[in-house]
Protein backbone atom coordinates (compact mmCIF):
# COMPACT_ATOMS: atom_id res chain seq x y z
CA UNK A 1 0.00 0.00 0.00
CA UNK A 2 1.09 3.61 -1.00
CA UNK A 3 1.99 6.43 1.35
CA UNK A 4 -0.48 8.61 1.79
CA UNK A 5 0.34 12.28 1.64
CA UNK A 6 -3.50 12.94 3.10
CA UNK A 7 -2.75 10.84 5.87
CA UNK A 8 0.51 12.74 6.72
CA UNK A 9 -1.14 16.12 6.38
CA UNK A 10 -3.95 14.88 8.90
CA UNK A 11 -1.36 14.16 11.69
CA UNK A 12 0.26 17.30 10.72
CA UNK A 13 -2.83 19.38 11.01
CA UNK A 14 -3.65 17.69 14.12
CA UNK A 15 -0.58 19.44 15.61
CA UNK A 16 -0.82 22.89 14.24
CA UNK A 17 -4.45 23.18 15.33
CA UNK A 18 -2.96 22.33 19.17
CA UNK A 19 -0.49 25.63 18.21
CA UNK A 20 -3.05 27.51 16.65
CA UNK A 21 -5.33 27.53 19.77
CA UNK A 22 -2.69 27.73 22.87
CA UNK A 23 0.45 30.88 22.05
CA UNK A 24 1.63 29.66 25.45
CA UNK A 25 3.26 26.49 23.46
CA UNK A 26 4.25 28.48 20.40
CA UNK A 27 5.53 30.69 22.53
CA UNK A 28 7.71 28.17 24.06
CA UNK A 29 9.06 26.99 21.10
CA UNK A 30 11.23 30.38 20.73
CA UNK A 31 11.83 30.54 24.33
CA UNK A 32 14.69 28.13 24.55
CA UNK A 33 16.68 29.00 21.90
CA UNK A 34 16.21 32.82 22.63
CA UNK A 35 17.39 32.32 26.28
CA UNK A 36 20.32 30.49 25.38
CA UNK A 37 21.26 32.86 22.68
CA UNK A 38 21.07 35.58 25.32
CA UNK A 39 23.30 33.84 27.69
CA UNK A 40 25.98 32.63 25.06
CA UNK A 41 25.61 35.99 23.39
CA UNK A 42 26.26 38.30 26.37
CA UNK A 43 28.70 35.50 27.18
CA UNK A 44 30.76 35.96 24.30
CA UNK A 45 30.44 39.96 24.25
CA UNK A 46 32.67 39.61 27.82
CA UNK A 47 35.00 37.18 27.09
CA UNK A 48 36.05 39.13 23.44
CA UNK A 49 36.27 42.94 25.86
CA UNK A 50 38.31 40.76 29.05
CA UNK A 51 41.03 39.16 26.53
CA UNK A 52 41.16 42.66 24.33
CA UNK A 53 41.17 40.94 21.37
CA UNK A 54 38.99 41.24 18.02
CA UNK A 55 36.51 39.07 20.12
CA UNK A 56 34.70 38.70 17.08
CA UNK A 57 35.83 35.60 16.08
CA UNK A 58 35.40 33.72 19.46
CA UNK A 59 32.23 35.33 19.94
CA UNK A 60 30.94 34.45 16.51
CA UNK A 61 32.09 30.52 16.92
CA UNK A 62 30.34 30.71 20.32
CA UNK A 63 27.01 32.35 19.02
CA UNK A 64 27.24 30.01 15.40
CA UNK A 65 27.54 26.98 18.13
CA UNK A 66 24.25 28.16 20.39
CA UNK A 67 22.13 28.92 17.60
CA UNK A 68 23.44 25.55 15.32
CA UNK A 69 23.11 23.40 18.56
CA UNK A 70 19.40 24.69 19.10
CA UNK A 71 18.72 22.87 15.58
CA UNK A 72 19.50 19.72 16.78
CA UNK A 73 17.86 20.16 20.51
CA UNK A 74 14.55 21.43 18.88
CA UNK A 75 14.51 18.71 15.99
CA UNK A 76 14.58 16.26 18.37
CA UNK A 77 12.25 17.53 20.92
CA UNK A 78 9.84 18.71 18.16
CA UNK A 79 9.56 14.45 17.65
CA UNK A 80 9.17 13.51 20.95
CA UNK A 81 6.95 16.16 22.25
CA UNK A 82 4.76 15.04 18.81
CA UNK A 83 4.63 11.70 19.86
CA UNK A 84 4.20 12.26 23.43
CA UNK A 85 1.24 14.68 22.49
CA UNK A 86 -0.77 11.44 21.37
CA UNK A 87 0.07 9.44 24.97
CA UNK A 88 -0.86 12.35 27.17
CA UNK A 89 -4.48 12.61 25.10
CA UNK A 90 -4.70 9.20 25.28
CA UNK A 91 -5.24 9.34 21.08
CA UNK A 92 -2.68 6.09 20.42
CA UNK A 93 -5.24 4.00 20.62
CA UNK A 94 -7.38 5.90 17.70
CA UNK A 95 -4.08 6.75 15.55
CA UNK A 96 -3.00 2.69 15.52
CA UNK A 97 -6.31 1.51 14.44
CA UNK A 98 -6.75 3.77 11.77
CA UNK A 99 -5.14 3.31 8.61
CA UNK A 100 -2.57 5.02 9.01
CA UNK A 101 0.85 3.89 9.16
CA UNK A 102 3.93 3.96 11.04
CA UNK A 103 6.02 5.37 8.30
CA UNK A 104 3.26 8.14 8.03
CA UNK A 105 3.13 8.74 11.69
CA UNK A 106 6.90 9.32 11.63
CA UNK A 107 6.52 11.64 8.21
CA UNK A 108 4.02 13.49 10.49
CA UNK A 109 6.39 14.12 13.38
CA UNK A 110 9.44 15.28 11.58
CA UNK A 111 7.20 17.51 9.44
CA UNK A 112 6.22 19.03 12.54
CA UNK A 113 9.84 19.22 14.25
CA UNK A 114 11.16 20.74 11.00
CA UNK A 115 8.65 23.83 11.22
CA UNK A 116 8.87 23.90 15.35
CA UNK A 117 12.88 23.96 14.75
CA UNK A 118 12.92 27.03 11.81
CA UNK A 119 9.97 28.64 14.52
CA UNK A 120 12.13 28.44 17.18
CA UNK A 121 14.98 29.92 15.55
CA UNK A 122 14.03 32.58 13.43
CA UNK A 123 13.45 35.15 16.49
CA UNK A 124 16.99 33.39 18.04
CA UNK A 125 18.49 34.37 14.44
CA UNK A 126 16.68 38.32 14.16
CA UNK A 127 17.72 38.91 18.18
CA UNK A 128 21.72 37.37 17.79
CA UNK A 129 21.99 40.23 13.97
CA UNK A 130 19.90 42.95 16.25
CA UNK A 131 21.97 42.31 19.81
CA UNK A 132 25.65 41.23 18.24
CA UNK A 133 25.64 42.31 14.76
CA UNK A 134 26.22 38.66 13.77
CA UNK A 135 24.50 37.09 10.73
CA UNK A 136 24.36 33.09 10.62
CA UNK A 137 23.56 33.70 7.30
CA UNK A 138 26.93 34.91 6.52
CA UNK A 139 28.39 31.63 6.87
CA UNK A 140 27.03 30.27 2.90
CA UNK A 141 25.69 27.51 1.40
CA UNK A 142 27.72 25.16 3.97
CA UNK A 143 25.18 26.54 6.61
CA UNK A 144 22.49 24.44 5.04
CA UNK A 145 24.68 21.36 5.16
CA UNK A 146 25.12 21.89 8.69
CA UNK A 147 21.30 22.92 8.97
CA UNK A 148 20.62 19.34 7.37
CA UNK A 149 22.95 17.25 9.83
CA UNK A 150 22.24 18.73 12.69
CA UNK A 151 18.28 17.99 12.64
CA UNK A 152 18.89 14.38 11.22
CA UNK A 153 21.22 14.20 14.42
CA UNK A 154 18.01 15.42 16.38
CA UNK A 155 15.66 13.01 14.83
CA UNK A 156 17.70 9.85 15.03
CA UNK A 157 18.21 10.36 18.76
CA UNK A 158 14.52 11.49 18.87
CA UNK A 159 13.78 8.24 17.12
CA UNK A 160 15.84 6.31 19.79
CA UNK A 161 13.31 7.94 22.62
CA UNK A 162 10.16 7.35 20.70
CA UNK A 163 11.39 3.31 21.16
CA UNK A 164 11.87 3.47 24.04
CA UNK A 165 8.69 4.96 25.07
CA UNK A 166 7.22 1.67 23.37
CA UNK A 167 9.21 0.05 25.05
CA UNK A 168 8.86 1.36 29.14
CA UNK A 169 6.00 3.40 28.26
CA UNK A 170 5.45 6.91 29.66
CA UNK A 171 7.88 6.07 32.60
CA UNK A 172 10.35 7.14 29.98
CA UNK A 173 8.89 10.50 29.09
CA UNK A 174 11.77 12.11 31.01
CA UNK A 175 14.08 10.93 28.21
CA UNK A 176 12.40 13.11 25.85
CA UNK A 177 13.69 16.38 27.95
CA UNK A 178 17.54 15.09 29.18
CA UNK A 179 19.25 13.28 26.51
CA UNK A 180 20.00 15.33 23.79
CA UNK A 181 21.24 17.96 26.59
CA UNK A 182 23.17 15.20 27.92
CA UNK A 183 25.64 14.69 24.95
CA UNK A 184 25.87 18.45 24.46
CA UNK A 185 29.52 18.03 26.51
CA UNK A 186 30.33 15.36 23.90
CA UNK A 187 28.98 17.60 20.66
CA UNK A 188 32.06 19.60 20.93
CA UNK A 189 29.48 22.17 20.03
CA UNK A 190 31.69 25.27 21.80
CA UNK A 191 35.27 23.37 21.82
CA UNK A 192 37.20 21.23 19.42
CA UNK A 193 36.80 17.36 20.46
CA UNK A 194 41.01 17.50 21.77
CA UNK A 195 39.68 19.33 24.21
CA UNK A 196 37.75 16.46 25.97
CA UNK A 197 40.22 13.73 27.61
CA UNK A 198 41.44 11.37 25.50
CA UNK A 199 38.62 8.24 26.59
CA UNK A 200 35.85 10.55 25.43
CA UNK A 201 37.30 11.70 22.38
CA UNK A 202 36.18 8.50 20.57
CA UNK A 203 32.53 9.07 21.83
CA UNK A 204 32.66 12.57 20.42
CA UNK A 205 33.93 11.42 17.24
CA UNK A 206 31.31 8.78 16.42
CA UNK A 207 28.61 11.99 16.96
CA UNK A 208 28.03 13.92 13.71
CA UNK A 209 27.47 17.18 15.74
CA UNK A 210 31.39 17.28 16.40
CA UNK A 211 32.27 17.09 12.80
CA UNK A 212 29.54 19.93 11.98
CA UNK A 213 30.68 22.05 14.61
CA UNK A 214 34.45 21.43 13.45
CA UNK A 215 33.36 22.44 9.95
CA UNK A 216 31.58 25.12 11.75
CA UNK A 217 34.54 26.76 13.60
CA UNK A 218 37.03 25.97 10.20
CA UNK A 219 34.55 28.30 8.40
CA UNK A 220 34.52 31.04 11.14
CA UNK A 221 38.19 30.63 11.55
CA UNK A 222 40.03 29.65 8.46
CA UNK A 223 37.24 30.69 5.88
CA UNK A 224 37.14 27.29 4.64
CA UNK A 225 34.62 24.53 4.21
CA UNK A 226 36.01 21.25 6.27
CA UNK A 227 34.67 18.55 3.77
CA UNK A 228 36.22 15.91 4.95
CA UNK A 229 34.53 16.57 8.72
CA UNK A 230 30.82 17.33 6.85
CA UNK A 231 31.24 14.29 4.67
CA UNK A 232 31.82 12.18 8.23
CA UNK A 233 29.25 14.12 9.97
CA UNK A 234 27.18 12.80 6.83
CA UNK A 235 28.17 9.06 6.88
CA UNK A 236 27.66 9.10 10.56
CA UNK A 237 24.12 10.63 10.52
CA UNK A 238 23.25 8.12 8.09
CA UNK A 239 24.57 5.00 9.93
CA UNK A 240 22.98 6.46 12.78
CA UNK A 241 19.53 6.79 11.54
CA UNK A 242 19.16 3.27 9.94
CA UNK A 243 20.33 1.93 13.28
CA UNK A 244 17.27 4.19 14.55
CA UNK A 245 14.56 3.30 12.07
CA UNK A 246 15.70 -0.91 12.62
CA UNK A 247 15.20 -0.10 16.14
CA UNK A 248 12.03 1.40 16.19
CA UNK A 249 10.53 -1.19 13.81
CA UNK A 250 11.62 -3.52 16.05
CA UNK A 251 10.31 -1.79 19.13
CA UNK A 252 7.23 -1.28 17.36
CA UNK A 253 6.94 -4.98 16.72
CA UNK A 254 7.28 -5.51 20.11
CA UNK A 255 4.91 -3.22 21.44
CA UNK A 256 2.35 -4.79 19.31
CA UNK A 257 3.27 -8.07 20.98
CA UNK A 258 2.75 -7.21 24.58
CA UNK A 259 0.17 -5.10 24.01
CA UNK A 260 1.81 -1.63 24.59
CA UNK A 261 0.23 0.12 22.39
CA UNK A 262 -3.25 -0.40 24.17
CA UNK A 263 -1.89 0.84 27.71
CA UNK A 264 1.35 2.97 27.05
CA UNK A 265 0.22 6.02 28.90
CA UNK A 266 -1.07 4.16 31.87
CA UNK B 1 -18.72 -13.40 3.10
CA UNK B 2 -17.74 -12.86 6.65
CA UNK B 3 -16.89 -9.23 8.16
CA UNK B 4 -14.91 -11.63 10.38
CA UNK B 5 -13.45 -14.92 10.58
CA UNK B 6 -12.05 -15.96 14.03
CA UNK B 7 -9.96 -19.13 14.08
CA UNK B 8 -8.46 -20.37 16.77
CA UNK B 9 -7.19 -17.27 18.40
CA UNK B 10 -4.68 -17.34 21.28
CA UNK B 11 -3.40 -15.01 23.03
CA UNK B 12 -0.91 -15.31 26.33
CA UNK B 13 1.01 -13.11 28.30
CA UNK B 14 4.11 -13.88 30.45
CA UNK B 15 1.87 -14.86 33.27
CA UNK B 16 -2.11 -14.59 31.65
CA UNK B 17 -3.72 -16.52 29.48
CA UNK B 18 -6.19 -14.03 28.24
CA UNK B 19 -7.58 -15.58 25.08
CA UNK B 20 -7.68 -19.19 24.98
CA UNK B 21 -8.43 -20.83 21.61
CA UNK B 22 -11.58 -19.09 20.35
CA UNK B 23 -13.58 -19.20 17.19
CA UNK B 24 -16.02 -17.24 15.76
CA UNK B 25 -17.59 -15.58 12.60
CA UNK B 26 -19.50 -12.05 12.44
CA UNK B 27 -21.46 -12.08 8.49
CA UNK B 28 -21.94 -9.01 6.72
CA UNK B 29 -24.98 -6.91 8.15
CA UNK B 30 -24.81 -8.81 11.38
CA UNK B 31 -24.49 -7.68 15.07
CA UNK B 32 -22.12 -9.56 17.44
CA UNK B 33 -22.46 -9.38 20.99
CA UNK B 34 -19.49 -10.02 23.23
CA UNK B 35 -20.43 -10.75 26.75
CA UNK B 36 -18.13 -11.25 29.82
CA UNK B 37 -16.72 -9.79 33.14
CA UNK B 38 -13.62 -8.07 34.19
CA UNK B 39 -10.56 -10.19 32.26
CA UNK B 40 -12.90 -12.46 29.91
CA UNK B 41 -10.80 -11.19 26.91
CA UNK B 42 -13.16 -9.19 25.53
CA UNK B 43 -10.92 -6.22 24.96
CA UNK B 44 -8.07 -8.45 24.39
CA UNK B 45 -9.94 -9.77 21.74
CA UNK B 46 -11.11 -6.42 20.03
CA UNK B 47 -7.52 -5.34 20.21
CA UNK B 48 -6.45 -8.46 18.26
CA UNK B 49 -9.01 -7.81 15.61
CA UNK B 50 -7.71 -4.28 14.77
CA UNK B 51 -4.05 -5.34 14.91
CA UNK B 52 -3.13 -3.11 18.00
CA UNK B 53 -2.29 -6.57 19.62
CA UNK B 54 -0.62 -9.38 17.92
CA UNK B 55 -1.57 -13.13 18.84
CA UNK B 56 -0.01 -15.61 20.03
CA UNK B 57 -1.56 -17.94 17.74
CA UNK B 58 -4.11 -18.31 15.26
CA UNK B 59 -6.08 -16.77 12.49
CA UNK B 60 -8.28 -13.37 12.15
CA UNK B 61 -9.38 -12.11 8.31
CA UNK B 62 -11.17 -9.15 8.75
CA UNK B 63 -13.26 -8.11 5.27
CA UNK B 64 -11.36 -10.61 3.72
CA UNK B 65 -8.30 -10.10 4.79
CA UNK B 66 -5.33 -11.42 6.96
CA UNK B 67 -4.74 -9.23 9.86
CA UNK B 68 -1.34 -10.46 10.63
CA UNK B 69 0.00 -9.69 6.78
CA UNK B 70 -2.57 -7.00 5.57
CA UNK B 71 -4.08 -5.00 8.50
CA UNK B 72 -4.05 -1.78 6.62
CA UNK B 73 -6.84 -2.81 3.92
CA UNK B 74 -8.93 -4.03 6.20
CA UNK B 75 -8.01 -0.69 8.69
CA UNK B 76 -9.68 1.34 5.93
CA UNK B 77 -12.98 -0.25 5.92
CA UNK B 78 -13.85 -0.37 8.94
CA UNK B 79 -13.61 2.00 12.59
CA UNK B 80 -13.55 1.52 16.21
CA UNK B 81 -14.94 3.47 18.92
CA UNK B 82 -14.35 3.54 22.92
CA UNK B 83 -14.91 5.66 25.32
CA UNK B 84 -11.46 4.56 27.09
CA UNK B 85 -9.72 6.09 24.56
CA UNK B 86 -9.83 9.81 23.84
CA UNK B 87 -9.51 12.08 21.29
CA UNK B 88 -7.21 14.95 21.71
CA UNK B 89 -8.75 17.37 24.19
CA UNK B 90 -7.30 20.47 23.11
CA UNK B 91 -8.69 20.18 19.55
CA UNK B 92 -12.20 20.71 18.95
CA UNK B 93 -14.46 18.78 17.57
CA UNK B 94 -14.73 20.07 14.03
CA UNK B 95 -10.59 19.75 13.94
CA UNK B 96 -10.95 16.41 15.41
CA UNK B 97 -13.32 14.92 12.76
CA UNK B 98 -11.21 16.96 10.14
CA UNK B 99 -7.95 14.55 11.37
CA UNK B 100 -9.82 11.61 11.42
CA UNK B 101 -11.69 12.49 7.62
CA UNK B 102 -8.04 12.62 6.46
CA UNK B 103 -6.75 9.64 7.57
CA UNK B 104 -9.42 7.31 6.56
CA UNK B 105 -9.23 9.78 3.31
CA UNK B 106 -13.07 10.48 3.54
CA UNK B 107 -14.26 12.11 0.13
CA UNK B 108 -16.29 15.27 0.68
CA UNK B 109 -15.15 15.99 3.92
CA UNK B 110 -17.14 19.12 4.83
CA UNK B 111 -19.83 17.51 4.01
CA UNK B 112 -19.99 13.98 6.01
CA UNK B 113 -18.89 16.18 9.02
CA UNK B 114 -22.03 18.11 8.30
CA UNK B 115 -24.10 15.15 8.38
CA UNK B 116 -22.69 13.62 11.12
CA UNK B 117 -22.88 17.01 13.50
CA UNK B 118 -26.56 16.27 12.14
CA UNK B 119 -27.38 12.92 12.96
CA UNK B 120 -25.56 13.26 16.77
CA UNK B 121 -26.32 16.80 17.52
CA UNK B 122 -22.71 18.10 17.40
CA UNK B 123 -23.98 21.27 15.64
CA UNK B 124 -23.24 23.62 18.97
CA UNK B 125 -20.21 21.85 19.43
CA UNK B 126 -18.50 21.43 16.34
CA UNK B 127 -15.77 24.97 17.54
CA UNK B 128 -15.64 23.89 21.19
CA UNK B 129 -12.68 21.56 22.74
CA UNK B 130 -13.07 18.13 22.81
CA UNK B 131 -11.40 18.58 26.02
CA UNK B 132 -14.27 20.45 27.33
CA UNK B 133 -17.09 18.29 26.63
CA UNK B 134 -19.56 16.20 29.21
CA UNK B 135 -18.73 12.64 29.02
CA UNK B 136 -21.79 11.97 27.18
CA UNK B 137 -21.07 14.40 24.96
CA UNK B 138 -17.25 13.12 24.10
CA UNK B 139 -19.03 9.79 23.78
CA UNK B 140 -21.34 11.20 21.03
CA UNK B 141 -18.17 12.56 19.08
CA UNK B 142 -16.41 9.62 19.30
CA UNK B 143 -19.07 7.73 18.25
CA UNK B 144 -19.42 10.45 14.83
CA UNK B 145 -15.33 9.71 14.83
CA UNK B 146 -15.80 5.77 14.25
CA UNK B 147 -18.65 6.53 11.48
CA UNK B 148 -16.58 9.07 9.47
CA UNK B 149 -15.49 6.70 6.77
CA UNK B 150 -18.96 5.05 6.53
CA UNK B 151 -16.96 1.82 7.58
CA UNK B 152 -18.15 -1.81 6.79
CA UNK B 153 -17.02 -3.47 9.62
CA UNK B 154 -17.75 -1.04 13.29
CA UNK B 155 -15.79 -2.51 16.69
CA UNK B 156 -17.34 -0.58 19.51
CA UNK B 157 -16.48 -0.78 23.32
CA UNK B 158 -19.22 0.16 25.40
CA UNK B 159 -20.27 2.76 22.55
CA UNK B 160 -23.24 4.11 25.34
CA UNK B 161 -21.25 4.46 28.06
CA UNK B 162 -22.15 7.94 30.28
CA UNK B 163 -24.39 8.40 28.02
CA UNK B 164 -28.30 9.49 29.62
CA UNK B 165 -31.18 6.92 28.68
CA UNK B 166 -32.94 9.33 26.22
CA UNK B 167 -29.44 9.74 24.25
CA UNK B 168 -28.63 6.18 24.67
CA UNK B 169 -31.28 4.94 23.14
CA UNK B 170 -30.95 7.65 20.48
CA UNK B 171 -27.61 6.18 19.81
CA UNK B 172 -28.93 2.54 19.61
CA UNK B 173 -31.39 3.73 17.03
CA UNK B 174 -28.39 5.76 14.99
CA UNK B 175 -26.59 2.25 15.01
CA UNK B 176 -29.70 0.62 13.94
CA UNK B 177 -30.47 2.80 11.16
CA UNK B 178 -27.04 3.00 10.23
CA UNK B 179 -26.71 -0.71 9.80
CA UNK B 180 -29.87 -1.65 7.62
CA UNK B 181 -28.74 1.69 5.59
CA UNK B 182 -25.41 0.11 4.80
CA UNK B 183 -25.44 -3.46 5.40
CA UNK B 184 -22.51 -2.89 7.94
CA UNK B 185 -21.34 -5.13 10.45
CA UNK B 186 -21.07 -4.88 14.03
CA UNK B 187 -18.90 -5.93 16.76
CA UNK B 188 -20.21 -4.83 20.29
CA UNK B 189 -18.71 -5.56 23.70
CA UNK B 190 -21.32 -3.85 25.98
CA UNK B 191 -22.24 -4.95 30.24
CA UNK B 192 -25.62 -3.05 28.69
CA UNK B 193 -27.62 -6.26 28.66
CA UNK B 194 -30.36 -4.53 27.10
CA UNK B 195 -28.45 -2.98 24.39
CA UNK B 196 -26.98 -6.28 23.29
CA UNK B 197 -30.59 -7.69 23.63
CA UNK B 198 -31.93 -5.00 21.35
CA UNK B 199 -29.21 -4.67 19.15
CA UNK B 200 -27.29 -8.46 18.44
CA UNK B 201 -28.39 -11.10 16.50
CA UNK B 202 -26.04 -12.98 18.14
CA UNK B 203 -23.96 -13.37 21.07
CA UNK B 204 -20.65 -14.61 22.22
CA UNK B 205 -20.08 -15.31 26.23
CA UNK B 206 -16.42 -14.83 27.29
CA UNK B 207 -15.14 -16.20 30.80
CA UNK B 208 -11.64 -16.50 31.21
CA UNK B 209 -10.63 -15.99 28.07
CA UNK B 210 -12.81 -18.78 26.25
CA UNK B 211 -15.98 -18.95 24.94
CA UNK B 212 -18.61 -20.88 27.12
CA UNK B 213 -21.66 -20.21 25.65
CA UNK B 214 -23.07 -18.10 22.48
CA UNK B 215 -26.11 -18.04 20.44
CA UNK B 216 -29.06 -15.55 19.66
CA UNK B 217 -30.28 -13.84 22.69
CA UNK B 218 -33.95 -15.40 22.62
CA UNK B 219 -32.29 -18.97 22.64
CA UNK B 220 -29.73 -18.23 25.46
CA UNK B 221 -32.57 -16.68 27.57
CA UNK B 222 -34.70 -20.02 26.27
CA UNK B 223 -31.71 -22.43 26.98
CA UNK B 224 -31.12 -21.20 30.77
CA UNK B 225 -34.67 -20.72 31.87
CA UNK B 226 -34.48 -16.85 32.67
CA UNK B 227 -36.41 -13.87 31.75
CA UNK B 228 -33.21 -11.64 30.12
CA UNK B 229 -29.98 -11.71 28.90
CA UNK B 230 -28.96 -10.20 32.47
CA UNK B 231 -29.64 -12.84 34.55
CA UNK B 232 -27.78 -15.58 31.94
CA UNK B 233 -24.97 -13.71 31.93
CA UNK B 234 -25.18 -13.47 35.93
CA UNK B 235 -26.01 -17.52 35.75
CA UNK B 236 -22.54 -18.01 33.62
CA UNK B 237 -20.55 -15.54 35.65
CA UNK B 238 -21.38 -17.52 39.47
CA UNK B 239 -21.59 -20.74 37.53
CA UNK B 240 -17.95 -22.06 38.81
CA UNK B 241 -18.27 -19.46 41.92
CA UNK B 242 -20.69 -21.00 43.44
Amino acid sequence: MKTSLRRIWAMIYRHLAVYRRSWPRVAEIAYWPTLNLLIWGFTANYIGHLRAIPGAQTGSALIAGVLLWEITLRGQLGVTLGFLEEIWSRNLGHIFVSPLRPAELLAALLSVSLLRTLAGLFPATIIAYLLYHYNILLLGPVLLLFFVNLLFMGWWIALGIVSLLFRYGAGAEALAWTIAFGITPVACVYYPATALPGWLQPVAMALPAAHVFAGMRAGLFQHAADWPDLAQASALNLGWMLLAIVIFGAEFRRARVRGALISIGE
Amino acid sequence: MDAITVTNLVKHYPHTLAVDDISFTLPQGGVLGLLGGNGAGKTTTISMLLGLLVPSSGQISVLGHDIARDRFKALERMNFSSPYIALPARLSVAENLRVYGHLYNVPELKHRIAELAAQFHLGALLSRPAGELSAGQKTRVALAKSLINKPDLLLLDEPTASLDPDTGDYVRSMLEAYRAETNAAILLASHNMAEVERLCDRVLMLKAGKIVDQGTPDALIARYGREDLEQVFLDIARREEA
